[in-house]
């Protein structure tokens, strides 16, 4: 047996950051926002904000559920880091109407929402998720990793903070599709079911609405991304030996409202406590 | 930790992990966990041991490859030493005429 005596960790507060929870300041999270969006930057910040939000809390219902207790956590930091970057654009987008990030996160209704249907597809199964993580990681990498260079400071700085964190997320994606794909035949039975029930969601990512037109240097054109996440996933898929799959394409819509069956329930918890006692904190 | 009823092979094997922190020098145990394998488990510690940003380095080692003491056999390990003050270099006086000892 090896004693996993915890003492020197406790004696020294310091190796575990030493933080006071009340002392923590969460506007950290906030890149601080220079100047008031306009409103198509503000409805751009809205395309992104909503894609991270409904990803974090589908993952955070993972949270108890995940195969062993290390990967809640996983999913639970994934989770974590997509709030904050919610968080960010929330804020930015609500300056211009007056709005906070939780007037927006709370107080929307279906179609005022933004998120493409990739984000809004349910868990189903661990491998489900991993292929949603898995697309959705690739897209973000890309996304951001292009928006650094938005001349919107304010975009830029948040794409900086959260690439580091996206690329996180990407790289614990990899890990799990290729393990379930060469795992057992059940594994991979699952993986394959999971890529192929998620892909059809893939096409909608790189749709460019008329809003992009008037954003040229603002916001990333998605057109110009397609070519880089299939690259990126390419060499992945195939170390895996997974094929891309096809079959039908989803219609999309989410970025003028129109959503998957799946917001609906989604909305409702995340936002009912707010809604039932308006004003509350916690 | 595993479900309920998991077999023994769903189990995933025990990792010690250890983290050299940002002003220090060496790694420090800093504790274990589950992982399927070695990659992974460096992944699971980041998430679970550094992400209040205590590390720069992580090591993993599988923990049924460390050898340790036996924790029965305190007596005849550790307590030998007691009473042998001459095993400490301050034990000795120092010898005249010696400079920059």
């Amino acid at each position: 047996m090896i004693d996993h005596g915890q003492a020197d960790v406790a004696a020294d507060p310091d190796a575990h950051g030493h933080v006071d929870v009340d002392t923590v300041q969460l506007s950290a999270e906030l890149v601080e926002a220079a100047s008031v969006a306009s409103h198509d930057i503000a409805e751009y910040a809205l395309w992104l904000g909503d894609d991270s939000l409904v990803l974090a809390q589908h993952l955070g219902w993972w949270i108890s559920r995940a195969p062993e207790l290390e990967e809640d956590i996983a999913l639970g930091n994934i989770a974590l880091d997509l709030i904050g970057h919610a968080r960010s654009l929330l804020h930015y987008a609500g300056a211009e109407s007056g709005r906070t990030e939780d007037d927006l996160a709370y107080w929307r209704d279906e179609p005022e929402w933004r998120s493409a249907h990739l984000f809004e597809q349910p868990n189903g199964d661990f491998a489900h998720t991993i292929a949603r993580q898995f697309i959705a990681a690739h897209y973000l990498f890309e996304l951001y990793s292009a928006l650094m260079n938005s001349t919107d400071a304010t975009l830029a700085a948040i794409a900086a903070k959260a690439v580091k964190e996206v690329d996180y997320h990407r790289d614990h994606s990899i890990q799990w599709v290729l393990r379930l794909a060469q795992g057992t035949e059940e594994s991979r039975r699952r993986m394959i079911t999971g890529l192929s029930d998620l892909w059809p969601f893939l096409e909608e990512l790189f749709v460019d609405e008329p809003l992009i037109d008037r954003l040229e240097g603002i916001a990333v054109r998605p057109s110009s991304l397609r070519a880089l996440v299939e690259a990126a996933m390419s060499p992945v898929l195939a170390e895996a030996e997974l094929g891309v799959p096809r079959g039908f394409i989803s219609s999309g819509g989410g970025r003028r409202g129109d959503h998957s069956e799946n917001l609906g329930p989604l909305l409702a918890e995340l936002q009912v406590l707010a809604r039932a006692h308006p004003g509350a904190t916690w | 930790m595993s479900a309920p009823g998991a077999s023994e092979k769903e189990i995933w094997p025990l990792w010690e992990v250890f983290v050299r922190s940002s002003r220090g020098i060496s790694h420090t145990h800093v504790g274990s966990l589950h992982a399927p394998d070695a990659t992974l488990a460096v992944r699971n510690a980041r998430d679970l041991y550094t992400r209040r940003n205590e590390g720069v380095s992580i090591w993993v080692v599988p923990a049924d490859a460390i050898t340790t003491s036996d924790p029965d056999a305190k007596g005849a390990f550790f307590e030998s030493p007691a009473g042998k003050n001459y095993r400490h270099a301050s034990y000795y006086t120092k010898s005249e005429g010696v400079k920059h000892l």
